[in-house]
């Protein structure tokens, strides 16, 4: 039975007593105990800055030339808080039922309250490190609303909130770089985790400069390698962000929470032709003033500006007026691939729809609006060569964050003592849906102010151990295991790319596992994925050596997809439901709604990895609602 | 559309290198300039030969990972662009596009198009942060700062540490991006207590890097995806020499 070691009392007391009865390791013991960060986002680069300002032992590792390129680097609109500076009702209980709520009743309840109690204290260590988020002209800070909620506790620094963040993080981590209290690995990929007498001890990894393969020892290892949304290979995720590391973990023996619940975010750019290799996001912090409309009638040939207000179909004003273009961001989508596939999509490939600012230029003037979105409308016009002041945007639902993850407890544990997963790679906060700007808060709470606290309390036992000798035999033995898989592909020398793979199988799960779901399609995507990896060890091609080698790391990465994506799709088969991003369209209301069934599926689906083509097995950790009474999500 | 590449190829750091041609049929206007290399690379892959390695990874212009000489021009022909950004319908219908690595001392090519810009990160090490421990922080509007200081202060703090800079100076000073940290913390009342011994010790850093000394060309700024002003350049010699003569 798993165990999310929630503390007893209630709801505003439980992360304060935790913190007050957590054990902890003092200072001097502190420099006794190696801890390994593997991902150095704004999860990764703020455990490892935190950590090695206490005094642990720190190695960092990142697959990017330098953390500062991390992914969290591109999120753009802005991180919540519950500071409530605009005095419009705001509360750390509020953000809760507004997260638990946005998640569709699928989430903690003590976990998503800790995520809004150390809201606020984010904002302060960030401001701190130098971070400049927008401020009103008397010099205080400013905010914006977000979807889903109505308040307005969005912090934003213009459109690069991620990235301003993160500089925060990485120069963070870099003064403990400088001052010798973490030892940096960049350009680094985890190959494998080394679990010894049950404990996670070390990892293995690969130079991806020199293609050397490393043993690194440590006390307990922490992966923030954030999500896995690449795998449907068009996403708006970077090129090189993976599953890898979760995945070799996940074989290791550290249960996979609800891996199918993947956000798809509505505004993005449509694809525009088969050589595409991603898609590029576009902030929802848009919709606070753009407007969503298709029109009324199929096939139209005029162009946007032409096509007169009443020829228009606002559809998410007029499906839910409460909260109209701020709908969430699975309603949204579903809502835009409902007309879409109902022949209304715009665009050569009729496969996008129009966010429009005419309104809002009008009402506002240009400039007001330049100011808001200015980076972002230079930004669409670097990639479409459409000037969006003129004429309305196209945009797109696409492949976005990863709500499931490595299954943890309370305390960022996974299954496997010793071995934590923080940000983006766990499963925890977001429920079934994840609302905008809780990304990079989720993130950076995990990094700053949980796992400091967490962590210590298992390290204090690990103080007599002594130094983690990689000479032991299960460090050997994963070595080995690495070495086979790198032999492996090189060998096999077909003549397909791992990037037709990956499209292929990217294919598959957004027909069958992505923004509708059904029982038919899932069970033919198994087959489909089983089919394709077997055509991947016969028909690969990679080629040259072991040192720099694009298509090498490639062919690891996707060989791990096809296995995460039959997980993904027996997830999604098993829940007999539809919540948050988990549409199944079994389960249903008249008008289209999701149907959640909390008989049934009030639980966390955890999978337990059982071999290669292998049903693996559900475990399920029920969730209990105190403090809310779980309703019907409606935004109507 | 039909282009014709000159592409840089080098098996590793010690082998010389050289420009080897390439005919690419069937470039889609629309494609960015890295998915038309995309497209170079499966042409390499269906002949059996090793695909082009390139730096590239958000393709969005945000995280600075990509970044390659276009004809000679960092980043590409159009202005505040990254090369992830850039798209092919900017070139001509057989045109022939010379793509290089950003090249410097401080930057060694480590394969064709990959190279090593480890050396920001320790520019960044030797200062380039404001010294406050997790945990620390104050109550956020405790430190007011006016809209313009903060807008100014953001100017600077919108570096991606590309290296075009680098790249496209004679001298490969990292004098623009140096002085945009140096700026972005001086202008914060956070970050000013420290500026004094950050500028020293970053611009010292910066040299022991082996980067070259700025001449005043501006040429880093007309290259510069985020629009990075040579102003910060005046700021951090300013800072630089107030910081020399106030020194204990």
């Amino acid at each position: 039975m798993l165990d999310a070691k929630i503390p007893d009392g209630p709801l505003e007391e439980k992360w304060n007593h935790y913190k007050a009865h957590a054990k902890l390791v003092n200072p001097a013991n502190r420099k006794k105990l190696d801890v390994i960060v593997v991902g150095a986002g704004l999860a990764g680069s703020s455990i490892a800055a935190s950590l090695g300002e206490m005094g642990y032992r720190v190695k960092s590792f990142c697959f990017q030339d330098t953390p500062r390129r991390a992914h969290s680097v591109a999120a753009q609109g802005g991180v919540n808080a519950c500071k409530n500076y605009k005095n419009d009702g705001d509360s750390v209980y509020r953000m809760f039922y507004d997260t638990i709520k946005g998640g569709d009743f699928r989430a903690r309840e003590g976990n998503v309250y800790r995520l809004a109690e150390c809201s606020a204290n984010l904002i302060d260590q960030a401001v701190a490190q130098g971070v400049p988020f927008g401020r009103e002209y008397g010099g205080y800070l400013n905010n914006r609303s977000f979807g889903g909620v109505q308040v307005s506790r969005t912090f934003y620094a213009r459109g690069q909130t991620g990235q301003q963040l993160l500089l925060g993080a990485y120069q963070a981590l870099m003064r403990q770089v400088g001052a010798g209290a973490v030892q940096l690995f960049a350009r680094h990929e985890m190959l494998d985790l080394v679990v010894v007498d049950g404990k996670a001890r070390g990892i293995i990894v690969r130079n991806m400069d020199t293609g050397e393969i490393e043993r690194h020892g440590a006390h307990a290892v922490v992966l923030a390698t954030g999500g896995f949304g690449k795998i449907y290979y068009l996403s708006t995720l970077a090129m090189g962000c993976n599953g890898s590391a979760i995945w070799r973990a996940h074989k290791r023996g550290a249960y996979m929470a609800s891996p199918s619940w993947t956000q798809i975010h509505p505004t993005s750019l449509p694809q525009s032709g088969e050589y595409q290799s991603k898609l590029t996001l576009m902030s929802e912090s848009l919709r606070n003033d753009g407007r969503i409309w298709v029109p009324k009638h199929k096939g139209e040939q005029r162009l946007p500006n032409q096509v007169p207000e009443e020829e228009r179909d606002y559809y998410l004003e007029r499906r839910y007026p409460a909260f109209g273009n701020l709908s969430p961001r699975d309603i949204a989508s579903r809502a835009a691939k409902e007309r879409i596939d109902a022949g209304y999509g715009v665009g050569p490939l009729k496969n996008g729809v129009y966010l429009d600012f005419s309104k809002a230029i009008k009402d506002q003037g240009e400039d007001k609006i330049r100011k808001k979105y200015g980076n972002l409308f230079r930004m669409y016009e670097k990639m479409t060569g459409v000037n969006a002041y003129q004429e309305p945007m196209r945009i797109s639902p696409s492949a976005h964050f990863s709500m499931g993850g490595l299954w943890v407890d309370y305390e960022l544990m996974t299954t496997i003592p010793g071995l934590f997963a923080l940000g983006e790679a766990n499963f925890a906060d977001h429920g079934a849906n994840r609302l905008g700007a809780n990304s990079l808060l989720q993130a950076s709470i995990d990094g700053y102010f949980i796992a400091p606290y967490t962590m210590a309390n298992y390290l204090a036992d690990e103080i007599k151990t002594g130094p983690i000798d990689i000479r032991h035999a299960a460090f050997a033995a994963a070595e080995e295991t690495v070495q086979t898989q790198l032999r492996h592909l090189l060998a096999i020398q077909g003549n397909l790319g791992a990037d037709y793979f990956h499209k292929t199988l990217g294919k598959i799960l957004y027909d069958k596992c992505g923004l509708t779901r059904s029982r038919e399609g899932l069970e033919a995507a198994i087959k489909e994925i089983t089919a394709l990896r077997e055509q991947f060890y016969q028909h690969l091609y990679v080629p040259g050596g072991y040192a720099i080698n694009s298509e090498l790391e490639k062919a690891g990465r996707v060989a791990d997809y096809l296995e995460l994506g039959e997980l993904m799709c027996y997830d999604a088969l098993t829940r007999n439901e539809s919540c948050g991003a988990h549409f199944r369209v079994e389960y249903q209301t008249p008008d289209g709604e999701a149907m959640r069934n909390d008989q049934d599926f009030s639980f966390i689906s955890a999978w337990e990895w059982a071999g290669v083509n292998k049903t693996p097995q559900l475990h399920k950790e029920p969730l209990h609602f105190e403090f809310v009474t779980p309703t019907v999500r409606s935004y109507k | 559309m039909r282009i014709r590449l000159k592409v840089w190829r080098q098996e590793s750091g010690d082998d010389a290198g050289k420009m080897v041609s390439y005919l690419l049929e069937n470039v889609n206007p629309d494609m960015s300039f890295l998915e038309m290399l995309d497209t170079l690379n499966e042409q390499l892959l269906q002949e059996g030969s090793r695909p082009v390695e390139f730096d590239h990874d958000c393709r969005e212009g945000i995280c600075g990972q990509c970044g390659v000489m276009i004809n000679g021009r960092a980043h590409g022909p159009l202005l505040h662009t990254t090369t992830c950004q850039l798209h092919m319908r900017v070139f001509k219908d057989n045109e022939e596009i010379f793509i290089e690595p950003f090249r410097a001392i401080a930057f060694p090519v480590k394969c064709d198009l990959k190279i090593d810009r480890t050396a920001f990160d320790r520019v960044i090490q030797s200062g380039g942060f404001i010294a406050v421990n997790t945990g620390q922080a104050p109550e956020a509007n405790s430190i007011p700062i006016g809209s313009p200081e903060i807008e100014a202060a953001f100017d600077a703090a919108a570096c991606i540490g590309c290296g075009a800079c680098v790249a496209v100076c004679k001298n490969s000073s990292a004098a623009l991006f140096t002085s945009a940290k140096i700026s972005h913390l001086a202008l914060l009342p956070q970050g000013a207590i420290e500026a004094q011994d950050r500028v020293i010790r970053m611009v010292d850093q910066m040299d022991k890097e082996g980067f070259g000394h700025c001449s005043n060309t501006e040429a880093c700024e007309a290259e510069c995806p985020q629009e990075i002003s040579v102003l910060h350049i005046a700021r951090m010699n300013w800072e630089y020499n107030k910081a020399q003569v106030l020194k204990k």
